[in-house]
């Protein structure tokens, strides 16, 4: 039995003016122990969905479940076996990081003493050793980041939810930050994650839901789904931009779909069944043409690609 | 989970009494502006206003912390909104915690910070030559209806915050009805002078209510006739009655929203 289960989840929010379908029969299954990454552009309900998930909010129809229990139904019993850390850090600003780790625990039911001590554990592991103490006020956001996700940790939760977890972070929190989630994961944690950042999904997640207008619009592992729109891209930089409409017909030759021509007119793109041949029949036209190169090469579709594919937008210029 | 409510809204008290005590927003309000106040209205109004029946001293006192008690309920409504701005109740919303917990520890928190500023303005009155002229029972009964008004109006001024959603709404929302709600009662001057709209206006006004319940526990209400209006004639049970009132009434409505919202 899956450990996260959605069917036919909908939730419609209206405001005076408009009405915005936040789910649209959306539906999800996530075995225990796995990643699942809901990836989707801003507005795509992405939020909603683990709302519903972490009982904060109740969908208009459908059901949820977390470890078998309904999720609208016995909210209590879903609170007390998931962590969930949001889209912005919910930390209590003028506290320290150890009384807000604390706090969760107590309202975890540890007891005092028991909370106390997870939270110098947490402080610890999350390498916050130097922000124990201090109220959260003057932290980095990455820190603030990290407490926040620690306190997710309070309890050893069966599911974690994870809301863009690094959303606003600098690379360096980022990296981090996946490190940390993926030492969970090879615990044992099953953890379901948002994000719109494509190389997120793919370096976490080992199952990604492809999410757009509410629903989920494909699923699959992240090499399944490249694989769903095929092949190799052949990609070239031209030296000169004058060449562009040259070997933008030398491209369309050797590819098979439309060739794509960047902003600058020098970085060319085609889709091609195979790489390597279609690359070295490409190149050899080239040359013969007298098109000069800085660059060329193969490479295998990115999950923006498949996005692109599947809703005719890109993931990341998307509207809300 | 009925028997984690006291458990819980105490850890959510300590969490808002340790916030108190690292922002000087609050050390300002419950310590430095009811000194303020005291000293002002008793220094500088205390020789030109006159009382039948008392000094002003004694007579402004009960108005003050009136005021005080008032003003400080709407810190209820601030915190609750500022912590839907900060995301901290979507954290306690998906913590197995009690529903009632974080109004619980919202209302006992501002009640504590209520009660240091009120031991603080009596002092302060103490100082500047307010007497009590009842019996300590009286007198500790007055501090208790205070707060006890205090406390229920902070419920309100909670749901108020959940459902403005914003801190600083609150804060002019707040100086705009009470502020006026205060000058037009009892609270620093006696309704008899005050031009007729505005004299029938304070007589129903509940604060002049609570002030006069006060003050008639502190022994400070002097010769003037109380005006001849139901409220004033019977202001204790009036507002022992009308403070339980907005409890039965709020501290459902309040904890419904609580589990219904969300923060952004």
């Amino acid at each position: 039995m899956p450990i996260i289960e959605a069917e036919g989840l909908r939730k419609t929010y209206r405001s005076k003016d408009r009405e915005v379908r936040a789910l649209d029969g959306f539906d999800l299954a996530a075995e225990q122990g796995t990643v699942t990454g809901l990836l989707g552009p801003n507005g795509a309900g992405k939020t909603t969905a683990v709302k519903v998930l972490t009982t904060l909010i109740r969908p208009d129809r459908g059901i949820a479940r977390v470890d078998g229990i309904d999720v609208g139904a016995d909210p209590q019993a879903v609170r007390r076996i998931i962590g969930s850390s949001g889209q912005f850090a919910a930390v209590d600003e003028n506290l320290t990081g150890l009384e807000n780790l604390e706090m969760v625990g107590r309202l975890y039911h540890l007891g005092i003493r028991a909370a106390r001590a997870r939270a110098a554990e947490l402080i610890e592991l999350f390498d916050l050793t130097e922000a124990g103490d201090r109220p959260v006020k003057g932290f980095s956001g990455g820190m603030r980041r990290r407490i926040d996700l620690a306190g997710a940790l309070v309890i050893h939760p069966k599911v974690l939810f994870l809301d863009e977890p690094t959303t606003g972070l600098d690379p360096r929190s980022r990296i981090a930050l996946w490190g940390v989630i993926k030492e969970l994961v090879a615990d044992g944690t099953t953890v379901l994650l948002t994000t719109q950042y494509l190389e997120e999904a793919d370096q976490l997640a080992s199952s990604i839901c492809v999410i757009d207008s509410g629903r989920v619009i494909a699923r699959g592992t992240s090499d399944e789904l490249k694989g769903r729109i095929g092949g190799h891209r052949i990609v070239i930089t031209l030296v000169d931009a004058a060449d562009s409409e040259q070997a933008r017909l030398v491209l369309a030759r050797h590819g098979d779909g439309e060739v794509s021509v960047g902003e600058s007119g020098r970085d060319l793109e085609v889709p091609v069944r195979s790489g390597a041949p279609a690359l070295h029949g490409a190149l050899a036209d080239l040359e013969a043409a007298d098109i000069r190169l800085h660059d060329a090469g193969v490479r295998r579709p990115t999950l923006d690609d498949v996005f692109l594919t599947l809703t005719g937008h890109r993931a990341e210029e998307a509207t809300t | 989970m009925t028997s984690t409510w006291l458990a819980d809204g105490w850890t959510v008290t300590w969490r808002n009494m340790l916030k108190f005590r690292r922002s000087p927003d609050y050390v300002v309000f419950a310590v430095l502006q009811p000194i303020m106040f005291v000293l002002l209205f008793s220094q500088v109004y205390g020789g030109s206003i006159r009382v039948d029946g008392t000094n002003y001293t004694d007579y402004l006192m009960a108005g003050i912390f009136g005021q005080t008690v008032l003003f400080g309920a709407t810190f209820s409504g601030f915190g609750m909104a500022q912590d839907l701005k900060d995301g901290i109740i979507d954290r306690f919303r998906t913590l197995p915690m009690s529903p009632s917990a974080v109004l619980v520890g919202r209302t006992n928190a501002d009640l504590a910070l209520n009660t240091i500023s009120m031991v603080i303005m009596i002092l302060t009155g103490l100082v500047v030559g307010w007497r009590f002229r009842g019996t300590v029972v009286e007198f500790l009964g007055g501090v208790a209806l205070l707060l006890l008004f205090s406390y229920s109006f902070s419920w309100v001024m909670a749901l108020l915050g959940m459902l403005v959603r914003s801190p600083e709404v609150i804060n002019n929302a707040a100086f705009m009805v009470l502020f006026p709600l205060t000058f037009i009662s009892n609270a620093f001057v006696q309704t008899q002078n005050l031009p007729g709209p505005l004299e029938a206006f304070a007589n129903w006004n509940p604060v002049s209510a609570l002030v006069q319940a006060a003050r008639e526990l502190f022994g400070n209400v002097g010769d003037a006739p109380v005006p001849d209006v139901f409220p004033m004639q019977h202001s204790v049970a009036m507002v022992v009655v009308g403070s339980a009132l907005l409890l039965v009434v709020f501290v459902p409505l309040a904890v419904a929203r609580y589990s219904r919202t969300t923060g952004r």
